[in-house]
């Protein structure tokens, strides 16, 4: 079930331009703060802009952050726990101590840090959650190629005269990939969640571009006089965050049944 | 026992100066300056005016001299004066917000711990009922939902369409009831969790089988067995729930104007506010880390299987 509505939230977001009833800059200062109706199905906001368009390419943020920032994350925490658990020794004293300090520092505190200092815009997001993101994924390797690399069939390897360059990329990651798999399918949720908390208080995604915890941030506090401004954006990111829990939930137990 | 404890109480400086570096350093190399103020409309302060301000509050000296003062500073608890509200100090705000936060943080743990615990104990008791799907249903929500669109959905239900509770504000006890229940939520589903799946495991035991071959009974079988051996584990969820409690206050605070120090760290954040900004982490930090070692402690007191 997660699967199929995340399907069809990628093909939101792929054809946005098309879907969209309205461009989503399209401002009517005559219309303003309209409540759902015909012509515009979830109703207008402050500027008079279609909110059903906004949250449309909302989507898109949403999606690519989310799929985005776990390329950036895997990207940097794979290689980490890789060299940091084939090497060990000092290396790995190093990056482990490195890898201690940032998991104590609370996550999202990091992420609102660095995009204060970076400034807000989807670049940034992807830098932020990129910087603080890989410790997860860096620890787990590193635990999968300890107990990988006393196997047998990598001395054998070794033995057949590889390098730790084709040792690492040949033999150890094919076989850490299972739960790298599930921790990143853990993490869509989290860097969408991330997205949606930074634009909330303001310091992710710039306006014009309409991201879903902007929508939701911005008119808050008008809650109790135009609920359709604030109702249909955390609607949409309830339901993405539920989706992409159960996905990831199926993608655990279809890979690894033993871990639960 | 007494020697690991004080390894990790040395372990604490360490950390604690890294994250002041790493503080320090982000917020040095932010583009932007409090004392040259880029919004439109705001009047350009003259170089020789900027130069005043800069040795007034000490940003002229190199960096590694600032940090020093920093550290040397805040060590006495003393973060300096806040650059937005001028005249007052940091610690003076920080003693004033901090308390709220602290006081809604216990709440919503408290009611995470017990909420979840009775979640996870029926989810386990009654497996593959009614009961148990209703469990998970709550626990999956409160994972995967964020908080502050819990807090939307809280107001939608509860004061928009039944006006039982307050949308916001911190005077009476009524305002406590929706911030403690969002913030409560998402962790009182990890507990139930937790719970349920630990208990799953401690109820097919044999010395379980053995209570009650000898005629116990159910409740005391599990109450007194079951329980206490499977709240061993959701100790371990404590540490990681503190700072999820912890963060997540700034949402729920802002949401519901409750004037605690996460409310306050979203408002600094937006003015460039330096010391502000520092102090809070700090102390957040601080606290953190020294929950995390109340809680690895405290397992060792749950569990004397345990040796450090």
């Amino acid at each position: 079930m997660g699967g199929s509505v995340i399907i069809l939230l990628c093909l939101v977001a792929l054809f946005a331009g098309v879907l969209a009833p309205y461009p989503y800059t399209k401002s009517n200062f005559s219309r303003t703060y309209e409540f759902p109706s015909g012509e515009f199905p979830l109703g207008t906001d402050q500027l008079g802009r279609d909110v059903l368009s906004r949250m449309i390419y909302g989507a898109r943020v949403s999606m690519l952050v989310g799929l985005g920032a776990q390329v950036i994350v895997l990207l940097i925490g794979v290689p980490i726990g890789l060299v940091s658990g084939y090497f060990g020794g000092r290396v790995d004293l190093f990056l482990t101590r490195f890898i201690d300090v940032m998991y104590a520092f609370p996550r999202l505190l990091f992420v609102i840090l660095v995009m204060s200092a970076l400034g807000a815009g989807l670049t940034n997001i992807f830098i932020a959650i990129g910087l603080t993101g890989w410790v997860g994924i860096a620890r787990q390797t590193r635990a999968q190629v300890l107990s990988l690399k006393e196997k047998e069939y990598v001395e054998g390897a070794r033995a057949l005269g590889a390098g730790w360059f084709r040792l690492m990329t040949r033999h150890l990651f094919p076989n850490a990939l299972t739960p790298i798999i599930v921790s990143a399918s853990f993490g869509i949720p989290e860097a969408i969640f991330t997205e949606a908390a930074l634009s909330f208080i303001g310091v992710g995604i710039n306006p014009p571009t309409p991201s879903w915890g902007q929508m939701v941030g911005e008119n808050q506090q008008f809650l109790r006089s135009y609920w359709h401004l604030c109702v249909f954006p955390s609607i949409a990111i309830a339901v993405t965050m539920l989706s992409f829990t159960f996905f990831g939930d199926g993608v655990r137990d279809a890979l690894d049944p033993k871990m639960k | 026992m007494v020697t690991y404890a004080l390894q990790r109480l040395f372990w604490l400086v360490p950390t604690l100066l890294a994250m002041a570096l790493v503080t320090f350093l982000v917020m040095h190399a932010t583009p932007g300056s409090p004392l040259d103020p880029v919004a439109e409309g705001a009047n350009p302060l003259s170089p020789e005016a900027q130069q005043n301000l800069a040795k007034a509050y000490g940003l002229d000296k190199p960096l590694h001299e600032q940090f020093v003062i920093f550290v040397a500073k805040a060590v006495r608890g003393d973060f300096g004066n806040s650059f937005v509200y001028k005249t007052r100090t940091v610690s003076e705000i920080l003693l004033e917000t901090f308390p709220v936060s602290l006081f809604l943080g216990s709440m919503a743990l408290a009611l995470a711990i017990l909420g979840g615990l009775a979640l996870g104990i029926l989810a386990a008791v009654y497996q593959n009922r009614s009961w148990d799907y209703v469990s998970v249903g709550l626990a999956t929500l409160g994972v995967s939902i964020p908080n502050f669109i819990l807090a939307v959905f809280l107001i939608v239900l509860f004061s928009l369409l039944l006006p039982l509770f307050p949308t916001g504000g911190w005077d009476q006890p009524r305002d406590w009831v929706l911030p403690t229940v969002t913030l409560a939520l998402g962790p009182m589903g990890i507990i139930a969790r937790f719970t349920r799946s630990s208990m799953v495991e401690v109820i097919r035991s044999d010395y379980i089988l053995t209570a009650r071959a000898k005629g116990l009974g159910e409740r005391l079988v599990i109450f007194k067995h079951v329980l206490k051996n499977a709240c061993i584990p959701v100790v371990t969820l404590l540490g990681p729930m503190f700072a999820a409690v912890g963060t997540g206050s700034f949402f729920v605070e802002s949401i519901f104007r409750v004037p605690g120090l996460g409310r306050f760290f979203v408002l600094s954040m937006t003015g460039r506010d330096y010391p502000m900004i520092m102090g809070v982490i700090l102390i957040y930090g601080a606290f953190l880390a020294a929950m995390n070692l109340v809680v690895d402690l405290l397992y060792g007191a749950f569990d004397p299987r345990i040796r450090y």
